[in-house]
């Protein structure tokens, strides 16, 4: 059914660190590695060693690059490089959902991920439309809409090591930049990560409500001055001398 | 957004081919025998064609009964439920026409009711996207249903009608441009809400996730369709609005001007429908530092 649960029992999901990600990419590599031969149709790839070649993925990293606003400390701030990971962010709201058709897509009660039965779905897109994140691909192979599942093929799977019931890019992540658990339990860990650093919505004027919270860069350490006196020296002279000193003469009388 | 041929054409036929069904529905002087028949495979053609058309973009075409299932929640259940009651009600209505020569009177008034609802659930499909700014307004209703009842009306004949409600849909359609050119600065949704980076500083797409495109991009980003909008603005106008209307106020009117200006306002119609979803804008472009 592909009206929302008006709550769910828990809220599943991830927390994603804007500062500690180095935008390696591995979680992308192990995203599809796992779900390629895991729960529902592979991820497929079109052309994969010719020119155009493209395929679906469930998980991607975007790189944005920040210019800070010029203050009267910081005339000239450096401009940042941060690394945007990006996957189905589970939305409370999620307007994938009611649009389905079918009934293909649906939010679970228990736990709240998003799901798409594959057996159902007609692959006519209109979820991916609906999703403000681009958190839907089409797979062209199979016809069938994918999207993260949080690894729900893992995260309950007593089959496996404990350690290794988390989602499949959580358990890659080599700098420790992803984070899942319960966002609906404010005793969690992640939730008090999200309380600690300030974690924000993306898009929240969308009015999804997503689960998944990011948390952004910490601001940049100042640089300390080298010495205590370096104030009470003479400045540098900033005017070229010699050989400069005489061609930018020359050049000005020119 | 990707203009793909099967979604324009569908839109355009079958809003055509309701807007047909509509009149003929409402006729209080409704035509018999073959010449009922005539103007039935037209609104039938141009309805189902166009719903077999949208059908092609589908990855599972044969799972397509499926659909109907959702109309709590979904427009595209419930514009298919909408089609196939209008189809079934005005088949029913038709054949009392065409093989009795009575008119079920209440069938007509349901099927027309029908139509209606079909292609403003149609239209619901495209103004329920808050992703995509330019369709998420009342106005997008108002475009499909006016552009229905005027073309419905040119197919049926009525001459007198067509050319007031064909004004009106080139009105609407220049109030839809005016008012879309804004819609997406005046979402609230930017590259520094989407990537919640804004506070920082300025926000600019450095890389994007790969070298190649994707199914997101194909999909939603559409830059080169832009290139000649108010070029195409300006013909579609001219073919939708300007020739029919000039052509139905002639005074040596024929079926011949008639066949013309139908022809000249499904061109129109086809070049407008062309750049509602090329010009359209999805927010998802903006992680790509695309639109």
């Amino acid at each position: 059914m592909t009206t929302l649960p008006t709550q769910t029992q828990k809220k599943l999901g991830l927390v994603i660190d804007l500062d500690t990600c180095v935008g390696c990419h591995a979680c992308v590599i192990s995203c599809k590695g796992w779900n390629t031969e895991n729960y529902g149709a592979p991820l497929s790839d079109q052309n994969a060693y010719g020119a155009d070649n493209s395929g679906t993925f469930l998980n991607r990293v975007h790189s944005f690059e920040v210019q800070p606003l010029a203050a009267s400390e910081k005339v000239q701030p450096a401009a940042q490089t941060i690394h945007l990971p990006k996957s189905c962010l589970h939305c409370e709201d999620a307007p994938c959902v009611t649009v389905c058709p079918t009934g293909a897509s649906y939010k679970r009660v228990e736990d709240g991920i998003v799901l798409v039965n594959e057996s159902d779905c007609i692959g006519c897109g209109l979820c991916a439309w609906a999703c403000p994140y681009g958190a839907r691909e089409l797979d062209q192979e199979e016809g069938v809409m994918k999207k993260c599942t949080l690894c729900v093929d893992r995260i309950y799977n007593e089959n496996l090591p404990e350690v290794d019931r988390v989602p499949s890019c959580v358990r890659t992540c080599p700098s420790g930049a992803r984070h899942f658990g319960d966002l609906g339990d404010e005793n969690s860990d992640v939730s008090k990560l999200v309380a600690e650093r300030g974690g924000m919505d993306l898009m929240p004027e969308q009015g999804t409500k997503p689960v998944n919270q990011y948390l952004p860069p910490r601001p940049k350490d100042a640089l300390p001055e080298f010495d205590v006196l370096a104030p009470f020296l003479a400045p540098i002279a900033e005017e070229p001398t010699g050989f400069l000193g005489w061609l930018d003469k020359t050049l000005e009388k020119l | 957004m990707h203009p793909a041929p099967s979604v324009i054409i569908f839109t355009t036929f079958s809003g055509l081919g309701f807007g047909l069904l509509f009149w003929l529905g409402i006729d209080p002087t409704p035509y018999t025998g073959w010449t009922a028949f005539a103007f039935w495979l037209i609104a039938y053609v141009m309805g189902v064609g166009g719903l077999i058309s949208s059908t092609f973009h589908l990855g599972h075409p044969e799972r397509a009964l499926k659909a109907f299932t959702q109309w709590r929640s979904s427009w595209l259940s419930r514009e298919g439920i909408a089609a196939v009651a209008t189809l079934v009600l005005m088949g029913l209505y038709g054949l009392g026409l065409v093989f009795f020569d009575t008119a079920w009177q209440p069938l007509g008034w349901l099927g027309a009711i029908g139509a209606l609802a079909t292609v403003f659930t149609t239209s619901m499909i495209y103004a329920q996207m808050k992703t995509i700014p330019r369709w998420y307004t009342n106005l997008t209703p108002a475009m499909y249903l006016s552009f229905a009842l005027a073309g419905g009306a040119l197919l049926k004949g009525s001459t007198a009608i067509a050319l007031w409600l064909i004004l009106l849909a080139g009105v609407i359609q220049i109030a839809t441009w005016v008012v879309g050119d804004k819609a997406f600065a005046n979402s609230g949704t930017t590259m520094a809400t989407a990537t919640g980076l804004g506070n920082i500083g300025e926000v600019r797409a450095f890389e994007p996730p790969h070298t190649g495109t994707n199914y997101l991009m194909r999909e939603f980003i559409h830059v080169v369709g832009r290139k000649h909008s108010s070029k195409l603005r300006i013909i579609s106008l001219l073919l939708m609005v300007l020739l029919p209307v000039m052509l139905l106020a002639a005074p040596f009117f024929s079926h011949w001007l008639a066949l013309l200006a139908v022809i000249s306002h499904i061109a129109g119609v086809l070049a407008t429908r062309w750049l509602f979803f090329a010009e359209a804008e999805h927010v998802v472009g903006l992680y790509y530092g695309k639109r």
